[in-house]
This record gives C-alpha cells, sequence and structure tokens, in this order.
C-alpha cells in the first residue's frame, strides 16, 4: 500500500504517504492521490513517514499543489518528515508550500 | 657593434616616439581626467619604455619609469585621480625620461650624474610622497570591493554569486539524474544563497506524468572555485539538463583586467579569447557555436555573432563580451599596423626620389628622341613610359608624406607651457592634421611655426582681465589649421586677441629707418613690416619673444621653403598668419619661358596669367618699369636684363609678360618666349651660387641643357624696389 487513508471528513480527508517518494514509487503514488484531489474539498498530506524524497517526488508535491491551487481547492503537508524539511529547504520551496513545518519530535530516526 | 648600434637606433626612435604619446595623453587627460583609454594608452606607453629600456639593461630607465608606471597604475585602477597637479609631475617625469633616455645613449658606460639623480629622486618623492595623502583623502581603501562585501548581509544581493541556471530534459529521471544529487554535491563546494525552482513547462490535469522531469532550476552559488570546476558538478548530466553557468558580476572585474593583460601577440577568436581569461568553458562555446550552426541553418543570410548568442544562453555578462570584442579589436588592429608597416631609412627614401627624378629627365629626353627622329612606332611604347614614370613619381613622392597632426600636436605643450608662464588662459585647436606633406618640409616648418605661436601667446592674446574689459571669453583661443590648396598645403595660425597695432608698427618703423617718415603704406604693407629686421613692437622684450629677431627668420625660413607667409589682422578681434608652402621640395610641376635664349622655370602654382606684352594694350611706362595691367599699376622686370643676358631683345621681338604672384603681391616679368608646363625636378645650386639673387635652384631638361629656377618672391621684391 502506497497510501493510507488516516482520517476521512465531510469535504476533507487525510492521507498519509507511507513510503519513500522516489521516481520509483512517483507514478503510483500520483495515481491513488489525484482521485482524492479531485473528491475532496481538502487534502492533507501527513508526510511523517517519508524516509526518502528526490527531485521526483518534490515534482509531485509541487505538482499536487499547484492542480490543488488550480482547483480551488486546499492541499496541506503536515508532519513533515527531516528528509523533507531538507529537501524543501534546499530548494527553497518553503514559502511555495505555505505550510507550517513542524519538527515532530519522532524525526530522530531519519 | 654595428648591429647594436641599429637596435638602439630603433630603441631611442621608439622611446622618443612613446614619449611624444605620453605626452600627448597627459594634455589630452588635462580636458577629460576620466578618459580610461587615454589613461590606458599613457601606462601603456610608460610600461613599453620601461620594457624595451630593462631589455638594453638601462637600469636607471627602469628604476625610475618604474616608480611612475606604479602611479599610473593605480590611477587606472581608480585609486588615485587625475589631478592638474598629477599632470604637471608627470609632464616633468616624461622630460625627466628623455634626459636620461640621452644619458644612457651617449654615456652608457658612466655613472648618472647627480644633478640627473637628484631630479629623479624629487619627482619621485612628488609622485610617491604625494601619493599618501592622496590616497588618504581619495580611496582609503585597498580593496574597492569589500564595501559590496559587506552589503552582501542581506540574501537578495547576488552580485558574488555564480548563477547556475539549470534546464532538465523531460527524460532525466528515468535517466537516472536527480536534480537534487546536484545541488547537495554542489554544497560541498560553496555556498548556496539561494535556489529558485521553476516549473514553467508542468502540465495541467491528466497530462502530468510523474516519471518525468518538468523541472528547472537557478542556483546563486558563493564560492571560490572557477568556471570549470562547477562545470564538472554537472558533468554526468550533460546530456539530459542544459546547464548555464554566469560568473558573478563581481568576477567581471576580475575578467576584465585578465582581458586587458592578454598579450597581443595575434588575433584569437572571441571564443579563445573568453576561454583564455576562463569566462567561458569549452562546453558553453561548443554549444554556443552549435546554436549559431543552427541559427544559420534555419536562416542563412544572417548569422548571428557568436557574442549575441552566448549573452543571450546568460553564460556570460555582456560587458565582458563587449570588452573581449574590443580587446579583439585591438589586437586585429595591433597586428595590422605591425604588418603594413616597415621602418625605412628616410635617407634610402631620399635616395629613391632622386632616382626617379633622373628617371623623369631621361625620360624626357627620350621623348624629345622620339619626336626629334619620328620613331613613330616607338610613340606608343614612349607613351606607356611617360604615363609609368609619372605614376612611379608620385608614388615614390607619396612615400615621404607624413601626416603634419605630429608637428601641431607638439604645440599644445608649447601653448600649455607659455600659457601658465603667462598667467593666460589658452586653447589650441588643431584642424587638418590629417593634412600630408613630405617629411622634409614638416621638419623645416616646425621652427617658423614655434615663433608664430609663441608670439601669438606672447603679443596676440591678451591677458585675462584685459580681454574680459574687451568683452572677450577669459579664454583666449589659438587655431591650428591645415589645408591642402591647389598642389600647396595651407596652414594657419589665428588667434582672438588684439590684433596688431599698425600705429605702433610704423612708428617703431620710423624709428628703426625702415621706412622714410613720409611714407604711403598700404595697411597690409604696413603689417608686412613686422617681418622686418630689428622691428618689434612689444615695448619689454620678454624670455618668448619681443626682441626683433625672429620674425625676420621666420620669413627667411618659409621663403627657402618656397613657401609665402601672409598677415590678416583686425584691431581688437585677432591675427592670422597664413603660410603656403609646396608639398615636396623634390620636384614640382614648373612654367618653362626663355628669355635670351636662356631657359626659366616658373612655379606653375605662381603663375598668375600671361600677356602679350604691347604698348598698343597696355600702358607701359618704360623709366619707371610700370605696366597698367586693367586698371591695376604693377611693376615688370625684364628676365634678359635682370640676368645680364649679352643679346638686347629687340622691340621688334614680340615679347610677353608672365604675371606672378606671390601672396598678395604682383609683378609682371619680360620673357621672349613661353614654353608651357614642364615636370622639373629640383636641382640645388651648388654653394658657390648660394648667394645668387632671383635663383633657388636648377633642373636639368629632356635635351640635357639647364634651365634655372626663379625665386619669384625674391624677384616681386626686386621689381618692386627698383621704382
Amino acid at each position: 500500500m502506497t497510501i493510507n487513508v488516516n482520517k476521512q471528513g465531510d469535504t476533507d480527508i487525510q492521507v498519509a504517504i507511507c513510503n519513500e517518494m522516489t521516481i520509483y514509487t512517483a507514478l503510483e503514488q500520483e495515481n491513488a492521490l489525484s482521485p482524492h484531489l479531485q473528491a475532496e474539498q481538502a487534502l492533507q498530506l501527513d508526510l511523517s513517514d517519508v524516509s526518502e524524497i528526490d527531485s521526483a517526488g518534490v515534482q509531485l508535491l509541487i505538482y499536487m499543489k499547484k492542480e490543488a491551487n488550480r482547483l480551488s481547492k486546499q492541499l496541506t503537508l503536515v508532519n513533515h518528515s527531516q528528509a523533507v524539511v531538507d529537501v524543501i529547504e534546499l530548494l527553497g520551496l518553503v514559502s511555495f508550500f505555505g505550510d507550517p513545518i513542524i519538527i515532530s519530535s519522532n524525526r530522530s530516526e531519519s | 657593434m654595428s648591429d647594436m648600434n641599429a637596435v638602439l637606433v630603433t630603441f631611442t626612435q621608439e622611446a622618443k616616439e612613446l614619449l611624444g604619446e605620453m605626452e600627448e595623453s597627459l594634455l589630452v587627460l588635462e580636458d577629460k581626467p576620466d578618459d580610461s583609454d587615454t589613461i590606458d594608452s599613457l601606462f601603456r606607453a610608460i610600461h613599453t619604455v620601461k620594457g624595451s629600456s630593462g631589455l638594453f639593461g638601462f637600469n636607471d630607465i627602469v628604476a625610475f619609469t618604474h616608480e611612475a608606471e606604479t602611479v599610473l597604475d593605480q590611477v587606472r585602477h581608480g585609486e588615485k585621480a587625475i589631478t592638474d597637479q598629477l599632470i604637471s609631475i608627470l609632464l616633468n617625469c616624461r622630460d625627466h625620461i628623455e634626459k636620461l633616455i640621452d644619458h644612457c645613449l651617449e654615456s652608457s658606460d658612466q655613472e648618472l650624474p647627480d644633478e640627473l639623480v637628484s631630479a629623479g629622486e624629487a619627482l619621485i618623492f612628488q609622485l610617491t610622497g604625494k601619493q599618501a595623502d592622496d590616497n588618504a583623502l581619495a580611496v582609503p581603501d585597498e580593496n574597492p570591493q569589500s564595501n559590496v562585501l559587506e552589503g552582501m548581509g542581506e540574501p537578495n544581493d547576488l552580485s558574488d554569486s555564480w548563477i547556475i541556471a539549470l534546464e532538465f530534459k523531460i527524460d532525466a529521471f528515468r535517466m537516472g539524474v536527480d536534480p537534487l544529487s546536484f545541488l547537495r554535491y554542489l554544497k560541498t563546494l560553496g555556498e548556496i544563497q539561494k535556489v529558485l525552482v521553476l516549473t514553467p513547462e508542468l502540465p495541467e490535469g491528466g497530462e502530468f506524468d510523474p516519471e518525468s522531469c518538468y523541472l528547472r532550476c537557478k542556483v546563486a552559488f558563493v564560492s571560490d572555485v572557477d568556471k570549470q570546476t562547477i562545470e564538472e558538478v554537472f558533468e554526468f548530466a550533460e546530456d539530459d539538463c542544459v546547464i548555464n553557468i554566469l560568473p558573478p558580476n563581481s568576477k567581471v572585474e576580475e575578467y576584465l583586467s585578465l582581458l586587458e593583460n592578454l598579450p597581443e601577440l595575434h588575433v584569437q577568436r572571441l571564443g579563445d579569447i573568453l576561454l583564455d581569461v576562463g569566462v567561458l568553458t569549452k562546453n558553453d562555446i561548443a554549444r554556443a557555436v552549435q546554436a549559431q550552426t543552427i541559427s544559420d541553418e534555419v536562416n542563412s543570410d544572417d548569422t548571428k555573432p557568436l557574442g549575441e548568442i552566448l549573452i543571450e544562453q546568460q553564460v556570460v555578462q555582456p560587458v565582458v563580451v563587449d570588452e573581449a570584442l574590443k580587446k579583439q579589436e585591438k589586437i586585429k588592429k595591433k597586428v595590422a599596423v605591425e604588418a603594413n608597416y616597415i621602418r625605412v631609412d628616410s635617407g634610402k627614401l631620399g635616395q629613391l626620389i632622386d632616382l626617379v627624378g633622373e628617371l623623369v629627365i631621361s625620360g624626357a629626353g627620350m621623348d624629345l628622341m622620339v619626336e626629334r627622329h619620328g620613331l613613330s612606332d616607338v610613340e606608343e611604347v614612349a607613351a606607356t613610359m611617360t604615363t609609368l614614370v609619372s605614376s612611379i613619381r608620385d608614388t615614390a613622392l607619396e612615400l615621404r608624406m607624413v601626416p603634419i597632426g605630429e608637428t601641431f600636436s607638439r604645440f599644445r605643450r608649447v601653448v600649455r607651457d607659455v600659457s601658465n608662464e603667462l598667467n593666460k588662459n589658452i586653447e589650441l585647436q588643431i584642424t587638418g592634421g590629417e593634412t600630408e606633406l613630405d617629411k622634409m618640409v614638416v621638419e623645416k616648418i616646425n621652427d617658423p611655426l614655434t615663433h608664430l605661436i609663441r608670439n601669438s601667446l606672447d603679443h596676440g592674446i591678451e591677458p585675462p582681465e584685459q580681454r574680459l574689459q574687451a568683452g572677450k571669453p577669459e579664454k583666449g583661443v589659438i587655431q591650428l589649421n591645415a589645408r591642402h590648396d591647389s598642389g600647396h598645403i595651407v596652414i594657419q595660425i589665428k588667434d582672438d586677441g588684439a590684433g596688431l597695432d599698425s600705429e605702433k608698427i610704423l612708428a617703431k618703423a620710423i624709428t628703426n629707418g625702415i621706412i622714410p617718415e613720409d611714407h604711403n603704406l598700404s595697411q597690409q604693407e604696413t603689417f608686412n613690416l613686422i617681418f622686418a629686421a630689428g622691428l618689434s613692437t612689444k615695448a619689454q622684450a620678454s624670455d618668448l619673444s619681443g626682441r626683433g629677431v625672429g620674425m625676420d627668420v621666420v620669413k627667411r625660413n618659409i621663403e627657402a621653403l618656397r613657401g609665402t607667409v601672409a598677415i590678416d589682422s583686425v584691431p581688437g578681434v585677432g591675427t592670422t598668419f597664413t603660410i603656403q608652402l609646396p608639398l615636396t621640395l623634390a620636384i614640382i610641376d614648373g612654367f618653362m619661358v626663355e628669355a635670351a635664349a636662356e631657359r626659366y622655370i616658373i612655379p606653375l602654382s605662381m603663375v598668375d596669367e600671361c600677356v602679350e606684352m604691347s604698348s598698343g594694350e597696355w600702358a607701359i611706362d618704360e623709366v619707371m618699369n610700370y605696366v597698367n595691367l586693367r586698371g591695376v599699376a604693377m611693376p615688370y622686370l625684364r628676365l634678359a636684363e635682370y640676368f645680364n643676358a649679352e643679346r638686347k631683345a629687340t622691340s621688334s621681338d614680340r615679347q610677353s609678360l608672365v604675371i606672378v604672384r606671390s601672396g598678395q603681391n604682383k609683378a609682371g616679368l619680360v620673357v621672349d618666349e613661353l614654353h608651357g608646363e614642364n615636370q622639373t625636378v629640383i636641382k640645388p645650386l651648388g654653394k658657390v651660387f648660394e648667394n645668387l639673387s632671383g635663383l633657388t635652384g636648377a633642373t636639368v631638361l629632356g635635351d640635357g641643357n639647364v634651365a634655372l629656377i626663379l625665386d619669384i618672391q625674391g624677384l616681386i621684391q626686386t621689381a618692386t624696389k627698383n621704382n
């Protein structure tokens, strides 16, 4: 399973990505995430389990964010793992996603 | 040893030229202290002097020029400002270097005399002692860039950053390229200041393919490594990514100075120049050339220059390309100059022109023979020969033609020094410096010109307060013009000073007994009096002029060149001296006349008209030797009588009157026969005949006879005096 639905609300949903976000998983994840973005008004992505992320993964996140904007929906990233934080900071994309990055307590293992 | 001497001569010539250049640059800088081109050429001049002196082991020169060079280097880098004072000191340095060179040439094995040593030390002190003050005032900072660095606290200031633009191809991810890994590696080489991720091509909706790459990056990167190293970071991605690396703006200066110092040995392509200084890498050039080829194929008749493509691809700043192009142009020019000029001993040129003169004479002889023997089949060949000979004559004479500009610009210094000395504010305006004339004439006209200019400076231009009173601008202007005028060169020296005071001149001339009190002189004749020996209107003789010697020498010198000098002056408005000189002293177009079976040549340019000498047409006063030509009375001279020819021309002979003119003065010469135009090769008369009046030289005619060349000026004077 690449994604896991944590919480289903009336118009919103929180989805956890439970794998790395790389070129190897990008296609699968896109296929799994897109229907949720279409269906709900708000989509929360829990990134706490993303142990590794590469350019393709970042590009997927950028795409999701842009699509959400285009469809006037809300995409929020929560519980960034350390790997995600590093990359977003390296690429200067913090303000692009605009989500508060909360350094989770269990980041030590990454 | 003689080889060595020849090289030394070249060195001296070159050094003198460079010093001349230096002086010129300094004087230009006086008006335009910020002109960086001039500062550069100044620097180059002194640098080259130092270099070639070093070659000959003239250590004194090297030591001294080094100090001047150091100061100029600071000027060049904007660390020291050009001030009037500095220019004065540098001018003195230039003079000192000249003295040093003279010393080294004359007595290279001897120690430098004490006065030269102390003069040099004094100048060095002025140069460098002052430098400490100047630096404290002007630029306290050794490195002007450190200010910029301090301002770098703000992340937006990217002037020190390399700008790396990465444009990944769509298949980059599939090929195993991960942009992130490059950025991580880049971090190990320096500091990534800012990354900008762009996704202009990211498709919307279902079009998106998560495995394709739509990313673009711009990275601001601070590091000391060179461009090559940065490019190597992305080597692995070369095929899947378009990489443009733009050097930091702060590096531009470094590139510019590298460009400046690039050896100017041979013409290089633009790309190679930029590669040499490290602005571009081989890949940059390869890509630009490829782009050029592609655009060339698309649009075959309009190839984009490489520089433009490089700027478009954002791998280099426009200013660097501009500078490189300038450098390329300069090298091209330099190489061209070096290739197209050879130094020739002017003696050899003289020899060539002598030979051409002989050729002209024997050519005329051949023509004569062909005509006399009626060899019609030879005529055509002879005609071709004649044409060729006259082309050769013109070309040979042209070889010795030099622009007068160099002589003119020497006067800038004279004007500057003298006006400082006299506390006057005077500007020298030069036009027509490109006008060419025979080198021999140029050399000989220098002294008379100097004298006339000093005269204008001293007597002509009034002191500033007097000028202001007269309602003129404080700054006086002396104009020096040259132009060609029908086989002559006309040089004008024009000042906007007080003009000549004819009353004073007359009074002085009467006191000195040059003219009688009951004179009846026209204004023109009055002005001409200043050329008389022993006449100076300046009440007090100064260092410069006013001793009454000089103007007569000026006139004599100019006349020796077969030239004329005329004066025009309006009180309160200014004075103009007009010098007319033949272009060459070797071969002229002459007009041949005959009197008492003797042939004479009149320079064609001085012939006004020829009329019949008949009392039926003109009123002729045989006693006073005056002829009334259409209402204008003018003196005439019978050439045969003047030269004491044996046979007296009988009145039954039809005689002609040749009206000659020199400047404003006209006179008639009575001759028996007119022979028409003649290519006249001027041969000087021997020493024995030097003092003959009325003759300036001789020429050999085609038939081997000798014809005498008339001194028209002298003859006009004689004719006027006789009455």
